[in-house]
C-alpha cells in the first residue's frame, strides 16, 4: 500500500506543467505504484478565497475512490470554520493551508487559531514549505517560504494540532525536530519529497536520527515527479517494515 | 550501459569529514542505478583551502590527483574530468594536459570565470585538439551574480560554443536550480551544445522540453549530488522514449562525445 499525501490537480499559475487533469494523475499513480493520492486544487492555492476551489475538489474526490480531498483552510475569512466542519463531514484526511500564498503571518494569530481548531476537530493541518526551488521561481511568484519558527511556533499553539509538512529539507526537519519537545515533535510528519537521498543520504541519515515513525510518503506531483519518491526509498536500506510505515502506516495512523 | 556525466567525489582536503561514506554512498547507489560509468570531477578543496568555484591552483591539482587516484582504484567504474580555473590560464592548461595523459576524459569548468570570457578561448582549443568535452557549470537563468561564484548561464555558454563548434560543450544540470526553460529556448539552435540531465530538480514538463528543445541526441543522462533525482528522471523517461532513443540518452550520445574506448562497451 502506498499513498501520496502531497498531490494536486489543477493548473499551476507560474508555469507550464503537464498531466494535472485527474485521469492524467490516475496514469500516474498506475505508472508508480501508488494506490491512493490526497489532492489539494492547486490553481485556488493563490485565489483570494482558496476554499473557493473546494467544491470542485469534493466533487473530483467522490467520482475517483484512489482520491482523498485535502481542502483548503483560509483562517483570515469568515467561512472557515464552516469550510473545516465541511472537510471534517466530508471525512478530508487532513485541511491545508499555505499562509505566505494568502497573505498571512504564518505563526500569526489566524493561524494559531487554525491550529487549535483542527486540534479540536482531530484532523491533521498540512503546510507546504515551498512549491518549486527558490532559485526557479517566477520572477512574480514572491511569497515567502515558511518558516521553520512557524512550523516551531504553531505546534507548540496548542497540545492537540497535529501537522504535516511537506516540501521539507533536512535543515529545515532537523530545526523544527530538534527545537521541539518530544511530545511536541511527534505531533509533526515530514514528507520525503524534497529531502535529498545518496549520495548525501539526508533521507536515510534522518530516519535514523528523527525515526522512520516521523516520514510519509509525499511526492508533489504532478510539480514533480512522483518516481522521485518511489526512488528515495528504493535506495534506503529500509526493512519491510519500516518501509511500509513510510509509504503508508504512519498516515493510516494520522487518520485515526 | 549507463553512464552518469555528472558525478563528485571527495578527499582528504575538503572540510567533508564523512568524504569516505559519501564516496561510498555514490557508488554503492550506482550499483543500485545501474550505472556503468561515473564521470567526475573534484572541484579543489570544496572549499576547505579555497571557494569551491575559485579553487587555487594548488587545490585544483590535489584536487585531480585525488580523482586520478579514484579512477586508479575503480578503472571499471569512475572516469575523471579535469577541473581548471581558467583565471591561470598557464596551470590550466598544463593541468588538462597532465590530467587528460593520465587517463581523464573531459574539462571540467566551474564558475571561476563566466563561459563567454576570452580567458575560457585557450581551454577550449585544448579540448579541441585533445577531442575532449567541457562540463561547464551553469546557473539556469542569472537574473544576478550570486555570492561564492561567478555563474554563467546558458546565453554565455552558447557564445563560447559558438566561437568553438569543434567543441563538444555540456551545460551542466538542468535541473540543477534556476530557469530551466530559459536554458533550454537558449540551446536550442546551438548543436555543439549537450544538455545534462542532473540536479536536485524533477520538475513535471522539464524531461519533456528537453527533448522538444534540443532532441534525444543531445541528451546526457546525470546525477550530480542527489543520485535520487537522476533515477527518477531516468525512470520518467522510460515511459517517454522508445528503446533506442533511451539508450542514446543512456549512454549512446555520451560515447559519442568523449574520447574513444572512455567507456567499457563503447
Amino acid at each position: 500500500m502506498r499513498i501520496d499525501c502531497n498531490a494536486f490537480l489543477g493548473a499551476y499559475l507560474w508555469r507550464k506543467v503537464p498531466g494535472t487533469s485527474p485521469e492524467a494523475l490516475r496514469r500516474a499513480l498506475d505508472r508508480t505504484k501508488i494506490d491512493v493520492a490526497w489532492i489539494t486544487h492547486l490553481p485556488s492555492l493563490f485565489w483570494r478565497d482558496p476554499t473557493e476551489g473546494n467544491a470542485w475538489l469534493y466533487e473530483t474526490a467522490r467520482a475517483e475512490p484512489r482520491f482523498k480531498p485535502v481542502p483548503t483552510v483560509h483562517p483570515g475569512l469568515a467561512i472557515w470554520g464552516q469550510v473545516l466542519a465541511d472537510a471534517a463531514n466530508a471525512g478530508a484526511p487532513a485541511v491545508r493551508c499555505d499562509p505566505t500564498y494568502v497573505g498571512l503571518d504564518p505563526a500569526g494569530g489566524e493561524m494559531r487559531v487554525l491550529a487549535a481548531a483542527c486540534g479540536t476537530a482531530r484532523i491533521p493541518l498540512l503546510l507546504a514549505v515551498r512549491l518549486e526551488d527558490g532559485r526557479q521561481r517566477h520572477p512574480n511568484d514572491r511569497a515567502a517560504e515558511l518558516p521553520a519558527a512557524a512550523v516551531r511556533a504553531l505546534v507548540r499553539s496548542d497540545a492537540d494540532v497535529r501537522l504535516i509538512v511537506t516540501h521539507a529539507d533536512r535543515a529545515f526537519i532537523e530545526e523544527v525536530h530538534f527545537g521541539s519537545t518530544p511530545e511536541e515533535a511527534r505531533r509533526i510528519w515530514w514528507d520525503i519529497c524534497w529531502i535529498w537521498g545518496p549520495p548525501e543520504d539526508h533521507l536515510a541519515t534522518l530516519v535514523e536520527t528523527v525515526g522512520v515513525e516521523r516520514f510519509v510518503f509525499g511526492t508533489g506531483q504532478p510539480l514533480r515527479l512522483p518516481e522521485n519518491s518511489v526512488a528515495k526509498l528504493d535506495l534506503l536500506d529500509l526493512n519491510g517494515e519500516a518501509r511500509d510505515a513510510i509509504e503508508s502506516k504512519n498516515l493510516q495512523g494520522l487518520m485515526t | 550501459m549507463l553512464v552518469d556525466v555528472h558525478a563528485h567525489f571527495y578527499h582528504a582536503r575538503t572540510a567533508r569529514a564523512d568524504w569516505r561514506e559519501r564516496n561510498e554512498s555514490r557508488l554503492t547507489a550506482g550499483d543500485k542505478i545501474g550505472i556503468t560509468a561515473h564521470v567526475a570531477s573534484i572541484l579543489g578543496s570544496f572549499g576547505f583551502t579555497s571557494p569551491t568555484y575559485f579553487p587555487s591552483p594548488p587545490d585544483v591539482t590535489a584536487g585531480n590527483d585525488a580523482l586520478l587516484a579514484l579512477q586508479r582504484a575503480h578503472p571499471d567504474r569512475i572516469r575523471g574530468y579535469v577541473c581548471v580555473n581558467p583565471n591561470y590560464t598557464a596551470h590550466a592548461r598544463a593541468e588538462i594536459v597532465r590530467c587528460l595523459d593520465a587517463g581523464m576524459i573531459g574539462i571540467k569548468l566551474a564558475a571561476s570565470r563566466r563561459a563567454d570570457d576570452p580567458l575560457l578561448d585557450p581551454i577550449a582549443a585544448l579540448a579541441l585538439e585533445r577531442r575532449v568535452p567541457i562540463l561547464q557549470h551553469i546557473w539556469q537563468h542569472r537574473r544576478r551574480d550570486w555570492p561564492g561564484q561567478e555563474a554563467s548561464d546558458a546565453v554565455e555558454l552558447c557564445t563560447l560554443a559558438r566561437r568553438h563548434p569543434d567543441v563538444a560543450f555540456i551545460l551542466a544540470h538542468i535541473g540543477g536550480g534556476g530557469d530551466w526553460l530559459h536554458s533550454l529556448r537558449a540551446v536550442r539552435d546551438v548543436p555543439n551544445v549537450y544538455v545534462d540531465l542532473s540536479g536536485s530538480g524533477v520538475d513535471g514538463g522539464m524531461l519533456e522540453e528537453c527533448i522538444e528543445s534540443v532532441g534525444v541526441n543531445r541528451l546526457l543522462w546525470g546525477s550530480d549530488i542527489t543520485m535520487d533525482t537522476g533515477w527518477a528522471k531516468l525512470r520518467y523517461l522510460e515511459t517517454l522514449l522508445a528503446p533506442a532513443e533511451l539508450a542514446l540518452v543512456r549512454w549512446k550520445n555520451a560515447a559519442r562525445i568523449f574520447p574513444a574506448g572512455a567507456f567499457p562497451s563503447d
